[in-house]
Parts: structure tokens; C-alpha cells; sequence
């Protein structure tokens, strides 16, 4: 959110979640939405921004309050937390685009039930200074943004040789069609987690590294 | 609107089901599968509170929609959600602790499933009344357990098969999410369709 001047500590916080520790391809969590609304590239984007506003204001919140919270009621506290800035999101998204809400139908309120949005809030935000825990929940909430990202881009590409809703492959492309349904989610996460690994494994045994810089500006 | 009770069940227990259709619940789908043993009790358990949401979440709309207080919609579900699985974490302790320390943080995590906050969220979406409600509360429930269950029974057959290296782990779980999601998706049309 405030990407201009950063001491280093807080720059790394914010990277780590963006790749290093990328809330989807390694963690796996927030499941739900990436796979129900990454139809295409539009939606991943308008989703993942919805989530990351979520992510940092309540980190932030989480924060400010750590000292205040009983330990019994941690966890209803932050989901009330959550919850509030969810119904912001939904108001805002309708007052918006109208289109854009329909879309994402209920899964905008759905961010509430995100685990990666309480997994933060309890993993990081509940023991950390509220700088560093909006830094850190803004690069997690981009990353996210970037992995429903590639998700969403290849699903559309495929499933309706779109992207953006440009065509890219003219009048003649046959839309592999099961990729915007349900299974490709999954197909195609799978198949960026496999990439990952093959890359990762070529890189372990010290082959061309050059790959990785492919594997990621593929994207 | 206008679904009647056998249509909303086949629905959402096959056609429309809650994990391979509609991606709610993801993460103990991903995450408890490992064996059947764990995961039909989570599946029994999550519906269990599936019920209950879907329950209070139609009693709680007698109530916010007179007052025009729509807004507090979200943030009283998910109270009354944690609530229930918090009964239900006290009934697992105290019934069977084994189960209970087999289930791990998934049991407090049923709040955070999507599958319990979706089934009040699309109730409320679609102004079914409440023997609808119910229905699809139980479907909804009924066809995760399903969807756990059969993903888990894979994958305890695929454990010692020869994987290649890259496909290894979470990877190797979508491709049979995947493929499962494929088969369901040979339902489409039962029940009158959406």
C-alpha cells in the first residue's frame, strides 16, 4: 500500500510474502477463492486487491489491539475484526461495480472464512509492532493478488483464448473449455505447482537457472 | 426460488457439490484427506455445524431483515458459527478425546471453512425458506463428507505408488481433485439444474 520509502526490515517483510513465502504455491492457504473465482484475469485481480485491503487493515487492527485482546477470546476478536472490514469491502465493491460484485457473487464475503486472513492475523500481526504487520500483510495480500494472478490469466488464455477479455488467438481458437469450469482449478494450480517443482529440483542440482526467470515471467 | 426439497439435495450433494463445484471448504479437503479414518468424522462433524449455521442463520434474518440491519449480517454469522463449533469442540473433547486429538486444529478450523459461512451466505442469496434452507444445509453437508471421503480413499490407494519427483505432495492432490471434480461434473443437469 505504501511501496515509496521503506527501512530494510520492513521492505523483506513485504517481499517474503510476496514470492519467497507466496501465500498459494507455498503455503496453500485461501484455497476457496482461488480456485471458485480465478475464471479470469479480471476477477483474480478485483478478488486478490479485495483480500489484500482486507489483510492489511485487520493485521493492522490485530496489532494495535495485541496488548488489549485476552488470549481465551483471540480468535473471536480478530474474526469480528475481520467480519467489519469484509462488509466494508462487499459495500464498496457493490457501490463500485455493479457487474463486477455479480461476478464475485457471495465469495467477496467468503474473504471472512479465508484462512489465509486469520492465519496472518494470528501468526504475525498478534505478535508484531503494527508497521511491520501492515508491511508484511500487504506483500502477503499482493502475493496472493499475483497467484490468483496466474491462475486466473492461464485459465482465461485457455478456457477462452482471452485475456482481459482481448482475444488473443483469433476468430479460430477452439476454447479448451473444462479450464474455466471447476477442474481446471485445479489442473492449473497443479500444474503451476508442478513447474515450481521441477524448476526448484533443476536449480538444486545446479542446472541452468535460467529457467526460473522463464518459469516466472510466464506468468 | 421455487426448488423443491429432492432437487436442492441432488443438487448439492452431486451436481452442485459444496467442495468439487462450488470450491467452498478447500482447505480440510486438502488438508484432512490422508486417511478415511479422519476424514468421514470431520466430514460428520463439519455437517453437523452446516446445520446448525444454516439453522441460526435463518432465524437470525427473522430478526436483522425487519430492523434493516443487513450490514450486521456477516458479522453475526460468523459469531453464531464459532459458537457452534465451539460446541461442538466441547462435545468431541468430552465424547471421544481420541477423535478429538486425531482432528487437530482442523476442528477449530471448521470456522474458517467456507462451506459453513457459504451455506448461510447462498441461503440468505437465494430466499429459501426454511425447510429449504435445511435441505441444503444437509445436502451441502452430506456431499462434503462425500467429497472428503472419496478424495481421501484415493489417496490412501496412491500412497505407495510411484509418483514422478514434481508431482509429489499438494500437486498430486489437485490432479485428483481435479479428475474427481471431472467425474462429478457427469451430474450436470440431475436435479433440474440451477
Amino acid at each position: 500500500m505504501i511501496p515509496g520509502k521503506n527501512p530494510p526490515s520492513n521492505w523483506s517483510e513485504f517481499i517474503e510474502g510476496l514470492w519467497q513465502r507466496n501465500p498459494i504455491f507455498v503455503m496453500v492457504l485461501g484455497m476457496c477463492p482461488t480456485m471458485a473465482v480465478t475464471t479470469s484475469a479480471l476477477n483474480s485481480i478485483s478478488m486478490g486487491l479485495a483480500t489484500t485491503f482486507v489483510l492489511a487493515a485487520s493485521c493492522w487492527m490485530v496489532s494495535l489491539l495485541r496488548h488489549f485482546v485476552p488470549k481465551e477470546v483471540r480468535i473471536a476478536t480478530y474474526i469480528v475484526i475481520i467480519a467489519t472490514f469484509v462488509t466494508v469491502v462487499d459495500y464498496a465493491i457493490q457501490a463500485i461495480s455493479l457487474s463486477l460484485y455479480d461476478a464475485l457473487g457471495a465469495y467477496i464475503k467468503l474473504i471472512v472464512a479465508n484462512c489465509l486472513v486469520l492465519g496472518r492475523a494470528e501468526a504475525h500481526a498478534a505478535r508484531n509492532k503494527p508497521m511491520a504487520a501492515l508491511y508484511n500483510a500487504t506483500g502477503m495480500g499482493l502475493g496472493f493478488t499475483l497467484g490468483l494472478f496466474m491462475i486466473g490469466g492461464v485459465r482465461e488464455i485457455l478456457g477462452a483464448g482471452k485475456l482481459f477479455g482481448l482475444s488473443l488467438f483469433g476468430p479460430h481458437y477452439q476454447p479448451w473449455v473444462v479450464m474455466v469450469l471447476p477442474p481446471g482449478g485445479f489442473f492449473v494450480m497443479a500444474g503451476w505447482l508442478m513447474l515450481f517443482a521441477v524448476v526448484r529440483a533443476r536449480k538444486a542440482r545446479g542446472n541452468t537457472p535460467a529457467t526460473l526467470a522463464e518459469g516466472a515471467q510466464n506468468a | 426460488m421455487h426448488d423443491s426439497v429432492g432437487q436442492i439435495l441432488i443438487t448439492t450433494i452431486l451436481s452442485g457439490n459444496f467442495v468439487l463445484a462450488m470450491f467452498l471448504g478447500m482447505c480440510p479437503f486438502l488438508g484432512v484427506t490422508h486417511s478415511v479414518k479422519v476424514a468421514f468424522p470431520l466430514g460428520l462433524a463439519t455437517t453437523f455445524v452446516i446445520l446448525m449455521a444454516s439453522l441460526c442463520a435463518y432465524l437470525l434474518n427473522l430478526v436483522l431483515i425487519p430492523l434493516h440491519m443487513e450490514f450486521l449480517q456477516l458479522i453475526c454469522y460468523i459469531t453464531v458459527i464459532a459458537a457452534a463449533v465451539q460446541l461442538v469442540e466441547m462435545f468431541a473433547k468430552k465424547q471421544s478425546p481420541e477423535l478429538f486429538r486425531a482432528l487437530g486444529i482442523y476442528l477449530p478450523l471448521i470456522t474458517t471453512n467456507c462451506a459453513v459461512l457459504g451455506v448461510a451466505l447462498f441461503q440468505t442469496a437465494r430466499n429459501y425458506s426454511f425447510v429449504q434452507s435445511l435441505t441444503f444445509a444437509l445436502g451441502g453437508g452430506v456431499g462434503f463428507t462425500l467429497a472428503l471421503v472419496l478424495l481421501a480413499s484415493v489417496r490412501e490407494r496412491v500412497r505407495f505408488s510411484k509418483v514422478p519427483n514434481a508431482m509429489m505432495g499438494t500437486a498430486l492432490t489437485l490432479m485428483l481433485a481435479g479428475v474427481l471434480s471431472l467425474s462429478f461434473m457427469g451430474f450436470a443437469g440431475l436435479g433440474g439444474g440451477e
